[in-house]
């Protein structure tokens, strides 16, 4: 955009010195952090633009031998359910796959790729990337061996894609297989081939949605006989552990694997993976009595986990992700119906379609209170849609909470108070139903919303709706938050790439969430812009990545500045650490991203 | 409750006697009633924690929802006598206004769940035909029934049209009540029966049959009053399963509003805070106590009030 | 005896049958979505959410998918998990082990603390034992077990140091083991074992109160029997009958499990499972415990109503 112009110079004088040599790569990060402007993508612009992929952070792993670390014992509050990474539903499934499987490559805490599997990361110096954004190959690592003492090799690889895109596996990683071309280039090279320039390469085979299984036990097993596999429920793969025992739901358990890849790894002779139970005594158990060394995924109030620190046992560990914690104003109207449907998008919503409403919310969400009193370091107040990766996050918003200021904007825009101390305006009251899934954190958050709309003359019914059922996708249940049937609802959307593209599929038009669609539009404000939709087409095409990103960050701020949405809290994710062990997590990738590099002090 | 420390429960019995008096079976229960004194004052007690929900509120003036980050988790004082949640919401007043939907709830609840269990196991433990295996087999299938789900399809089918007939907190406590006693009048079912079962081939029952007793006679004058235990015992706890229930029905989204502290509400709220902020499970914890202490006293008294057998 | 046993046993089949088809309704009307968690995961494309619809058929219309779940049930099958893409009754027979030796102890304690509490508490009403006790099993069941297992926690795991609070599968050997399962066993069992005591003693104690004051307790007082055999056999027999009610409704739970206490304690039970595939919406997982426990309800009652027959033998079931 024009707009960005300025920034985008800057930006291509820094990445020529890198270039040249005049400036570190770390030197570069850092100063693009000090812009507002760093992260994955950022190591993925230094990749377009000729410098080479650096060798993520290398891991200061001390360990001199293999084995004689004792058990590791990891507490998740939701217990792996299955342990095929192609059916991995949430981040647990893929954190148990994680154990046995791995990717080519992982996302370390920066979004910067860290090589696994692969020999190297692919970039345009060792002709990994090709110039026209169309292919990428990747080198494999040679002598890996499957668990069970095959060699692993390029028909793996290969494999993987075939057996994801399948529809009939109904695998969730499709997404990331089926609009690509996979071939063998040798038994050790792969080429990954798109129909278009695609900027964000880093997809398939990378992360979460990348770790690969053995061709040789699965190929059999494809397509509708995919649930028949033996190996679906006794992995076989090349991670540090090997198979042990798995009672879905509860545990995963896993032994040293004497063949691992990368010397002197791993450091725990065993490994387990519990599951059930709630985030907070996850998190005791690991900061206060020291039973567990990990725990995942603590969704707690920051005041517990502070005092739960003070136990003395473990630490508490945050990774910077995009997750988004926010409040969504209704652009329909949920309380008409059209057609056996409503909030259709035949209709406006009778009080929030008035921009001025809208701003008087979004100055009456507290956000400092709900970060300082609630999330404390869990949940940062934001004005922002996209808070992550840094070169996304837009400099154009700005968030204050101020009761003064939207009682001025509703008393201008005519809102009047009426008996009950209610504002109206042509005998509209401003009466809202606000839902949420039920979560401690987030009555709170409803509660301090409710009282500061009271004192502007807006009156809040709560809802709360079970988590079950409000994240279904249920066509018939009108509870869910696609159907989206009251006036103001909250969540957090969770970001799982280190790249905002399929992110903001959320304000675009062609997504909304409609009965045509079952609800399975990703639309769900039904906020509509020309401009966005614009911006969106446009960035797809882009493969500068500067400029792309300037596309991205303008949705960002139509959305935001039309109040669309309320961004609340980004929200990190917590895990709790035992002190001596060395671990650390990445808001892009599993947990265990690098658990082969995981020890403890002795 | 606040109201309830005030009465010492040995000062408020003192039975006046009243040497002649007109027989009544009503007057002569309610001189028994008066003579259980733990029964008498848990009466007072309960009227009181009654009251003082009623009118606290009139009283007490503080909102229950005026959060005031500055004075989060107190300990009780005189700005808040119960002490101050981690919102800094006035406990005092949280738990004034939770208590009338607990205790009504509770009540409410206890009241369904007997009348249905004693109804139903009563009819199935005088039946000599198909009814009685046809109730039994209705109890097994509620037994079987798994709450949750069944819960979940309840307030989807009936919110909005309960919402619409009896208001939005109205439809709510309907929709609690029933379900809550729709779900626990199971046990009491059985354990009437079985009570049944036995007692009516017992001597009295018979020498009733015999003299022509109606069947509703035996039933209402002879066998039940001797079948009341288990069913007392089963209100004094059905009314602590229903108080904690209606907490744990929030949670699924069928309970009241997040923002309404009923005192399971207050409780679950307070059991993460429980080594920094001890009073604030104290209190939703002993009232809940307290009111299960009354209500049991009261069905004591009632029990040997209505016993012909029972001397005094 | 034989011939109604065996007619009741012919009734339970079609009275089961009945609850079945409720209970598959119930399920299949209950809001919910076993694929819900993919909605909201942006990276899963609509369609695989439809195919996996397909796949596990939950379009039909309900009375189909009833009989291919009850036909497959005959054979045996007992249905395939959409959460963990199992085998049903692999699930369940994981989870029993732990079900069985945690909730079964916790039953096991309930009643050994009840019964004699509640005899001794009746033979005396308000005496000093009787409101000890008394007010004990008022505090027991007007604490909810969330409470009163994180108090357990609190103070056994947190401030003394001496158990563990997360029940996990032990690996240790020999004696160890036994000395480990039992370690992390205590608090669930205390914490699910006393809430159940404190109901049954004062189901117990009414029942032993109710039959101390009938006509032929005092006439066996009277012909100068001792006080232990009037309790031991004329009050406890017929005191017994609330008891074996009261356990029957209790017995099929040592099967289902205790939502909460498996929750906190993160007891791998049945009960447990059944609370995450509630939440998940995985119909087959439910519906087969749920038929399970309905089995046992069924049978347990039918144990009861012979045991009656037993105790007094005045009882006839039509």
């Amino acid at each position: 955009m024009h707009e960005q112009a300025p920034d985008e110079q800057a930006l291509r004088g820094l990445i020529a010195d890198v270039r040249t040599g005049k400036l570190s790569r770390r030197t570069f990060i850092n100063r693009m952090i000090a812009l507002g402007l760093t992260a994955p993508l950022a190591t993925q612009m230094l990749v377009y633009s000729g410098v080479a992929h650096a060798q993520a952070t290398p891991s200061d792993y001390k360990p001199t031998k293999r084995g004689g670390g004792g058990p590791l014992k990891t507490l998740w509050w939701q217990g792996a359910t299955l342990l095929n990474p192609h059916f991995a539903v949430g981040t647990k499934d893929q954190d148990g796959c994680r154990i046995f499987y791995e990717p080519l490559a992982s996302w370390d805490p920066d979004g910067a790729l860290y090589p696994v599997l692969a020999a190297e990361i692919p970039d345009l110096e060792n002709g990994g990337l090709s110039k026209d954004g169309k292919s990428v190959t990747w080198k494999l690592k040679q002598g890996v061996q499957w668990h069970d003492g095959k060699p692993f090799t390029a028909a793996d690889v290969v494999f993987n894609w075939e057996y994801a895109k399948d529809p009939g596996t109904a695998a969730t990683t499709i997404g990331s297989y089926s609009g690509i071309k996979v071939e063998k280039v040798d038994d050790h090279t792969v080429r990954v081939l798109f129909d278009k320039p695609t900027p964000f390469w880093a997809d398939a085979f990378v992360g979460v949605r990348g770790m690969i299984i053995p061709k040789h036990l699965y190929a059999d097993y494809t397509g509708g006989k995919s649930r028949d596999a033996p190996a679906n429920l006794k992995p076989v793969g090349t991670g540090p552990y090997r198979f042990v025992d798995f009672k879905p739901g509860d545990m995963v358990r896993g032994e040293l694997n004497p063949n691992y890849h990368m010397p002197n790894r791993p450091h725990f002779d065993t490994i387990e993976m519990k599951g059930g139970g709630d985030a907070i005594s996850a998190a005791r158990a690991v900061l206060q009595t020291g039973e567990f060394d990990y725990a995942w995924n603590l969704q707690v109030e920051d005041e517990l986990l502070l005092r739960l620190e003070k136990g003395g046992k473990g630490r508490t560990d945050m990774s910077p992700g995009g997750n988004i914690e926010h409040i969504q104003l209704n652009s329909t109207d949920p309380w008409t119906e059209v057609e056996g449907e409503r909030s259709s998008l035949k209709t406006k919503h009778p009080t929030l379609s008035d921009k001025a409403v809208r701003e008087a919310l979004a100055l009456l969400v507290d956000r400092q209170s709900v970060q300082d009193h609630i999330y404390g370091r869990t949940g940062i107040a934001t004005g922002n849609f996209v808070n992550n990766p840094q070169k996304f996050v837009s400099k154009n918003t700005k968030w204050e909470f101020n009761i003064d200021k939207a009682n001025k904007i509703l008393d201008d825009g005519g809102w009047k108070r009426g008996a009950d101390g209610i504002r109206e305006k042509d005998g509209k009251k401003l009466k809202f139903v606000y839902q949420t899934s039920i979560n401690t954190p987030r009555q709170k958050n409803q509660a301090i919303v409710k009282q500061a709309c009271q004192k502007a003359g807006i009156d809040v019914e709560l809802k709360s709706v079970t988590a079950s059922v409000f994240f279904s996708s249920d066509v018939a249940n009108p509870d869910t938050y696609p159907h989206f049937y009251c006036d103001i609802q909250m969540y957090t959307t969770t970001m799982t790439q280190p790249d905002p593209e399929t992110f903001l599929l959320q304000f675009v038009s062609w997504e909304v969430a409609t009965k045509e669609n079952k609800w399975q539009g990703r639309n769900i404000t039904r906020w509509t812009s020309k401009e966005a939709d614009d911006a969106f087409k446009a960035s797809q095409a882009e493969l500068d990545p500067v400029k792309r990103a300037a596309y991205l960050i303008k949705i960002n701020d139509l959305a935001c500045n039309d109040h669309a949405v309320i961004p609340v809290v980004y929200r990190p994710r917590v895990q709790a650490i035992n002190n001596k062990l060395q671990a650390r997590g990445s808001g892009w990738d599993s947990d265990f991203w690098n658990l082969q590099d995981w020890y403890k002090d002795a | 409750m606040d109201g309830s420390t005030l009465v010492s429960p040995s000062a408020e019995v003192i039975a006046p006697q009243r040497p002649a008096r007109p027989f009544s079976p009503w007057l002569e229960a309610w001189r028994r009633f008066r003579r259980h004194r733990l029964a008498l004052a848990s009466t007072v007690v309960l009227l009181l924690m009654i009251l003082a929900i009623a009118l606290g509120p009139f009283v007490w003036k503080v909102a229950i929802n005026d959060i005031d980050f500055a004075a989060r988790m107190q300990t009780p004082s005189w700005s808040h006598p119960l002490g101050t949640d981690d919102l800094g919401q006035d406990l005092l007043a949280r738990m004034l206004y939770g208590g009338r939907i607990s205790l009504a709830v509770g009540l409410s609840a206890m009241f369904v769940a007997m009348t249905l269990g004693t109804v139903i196991g009563a009819t199935a433990g005088m039946s000599r035909g198909w009814v009685g295996p046809a109730l039994i087999w209705l109890t097994d299938l509620f037994l079987s029934l798994p709450a949750l789900p069944l819960l979940q399809l309840v307030i989807y089918l009936f919110r909005d049209s309960l919402k619409a007939a009896f208001g939005l907190e109205g439809g709510v406590f309907v929709m609690i009540v029933v379900v809550i006693g729709g779900l626990r009048w199971m046990p009491v079912a059985r354990l009437v029966r079985a009570q049944f079962l036995s007692l009516r081939e017992k001597e009295f029952v018979e020498a009733a049959r015999a003299l022509g007793a109606s069947k509703l006679r035996q039933v209402v004058r002879h066998i039940l009053p001797n079948a009341l235990g288990p069913v007392l015992v089963a209100a004094t706890i059905d009314v602590a399963a229903a108080i904690i229930a209606e907490s744990t029905l929030s949670f699924l989204g069928l309970g009241f509003p997040p923002d309404i502290p009923t005192w399971g509400r207050i409780l679950y709220d307070a059991k993460d805070y429980l080594d920094i902020a001890p009073h604030w499970a104290l209190f939703p914890g002993a009232a809940i106590f307290l009111t299960v202490l009354t209500i049991n006293f009261i069905g004591d008294g009632l029990r040997d009030a209505l016993d012909p057998r029972k001397v005094m | 005896m034989g011939r109604y046993l065996l007619r009741r046993l012919l009734i339970a089949i079609p009275s089961l049958l009945g609850i079945s088809v409720i209970l598959f309704t119930v399920l299949a009307l209950a809001p919910g979505d076993p694929f819900g968690e993919l909605a909201t995961n942006p990276a899963v494309p609509p369609e695989v959410r439809e195919a996996l619809r397909v796949k596990f058929g939950l379009d039909d219309p309900i009375a189909i998918r009833y009989f291919r779940w009850i036909a497959a049930m005959v054979h045996g099958d007992w249905g395939f998990s959409f959460a963990s893409r199992i085998d049903v009754d692999t699930l369940i027979l994981q989870r029993l082990p732990a079900t069985l030796f945690v909730i079964g102890s916790a039953q096991l304690l309930a009643l050994l603390i009840a019964i004699p509490v509640g005899v001794l508490a009746a033979r005396k009403p308000y005496s000093i034992f009787d409101q000890i006790s008394s007010t004990l099993a008022f505090v027991g069941f007007s604490l909810p077990t969330f409470f009163t297992g994180l108090l357990f926690i609190l103070v056994f795991s947190v401030q003394l140091d001496w158990l563990p609070f997360v029940y996990r599968d032990v690996y240790e050997t020999g004696w160890r083991w036994y000395w480990e399962n039992f370690r992390q066993a205590i608090m669930p069992i205390c914490v699910l074992g006393l809430f159940q005591a404190a109901s049954m003693t004062r189901y117990v104690r009414s029942a032993v109160l109710d039959v101390i004051r009938l006509d032929y307790v005092t006439t066996a007082r009277a012909k100068g029997l001792g006080e232990r055999v009037v309790i031991v056999k004329h009050v406890v027999r017929n005191a017994l009958i609330p008891v074996v009610t009261l356990v029957a409704l209790q017995m099929p739970a040592i099967f289902g499990g205790a939502i909460v206490t498996e929750q906190i304690f993160r007891i791998p039970g049945i009960g447990s499972l059944l609370i995450s595939a509630i939440l998940a919406n995985d119909t087959p997982v439910i519906m087969a415990v749920t038929f399970v426990f309905a089995c046992l309800v069924v049978l347990f009652n039918l144990i009861a109503d012979v045991l009656y027959g037993w105790l007094d033998p005045r009882i006839t079931l039509g």
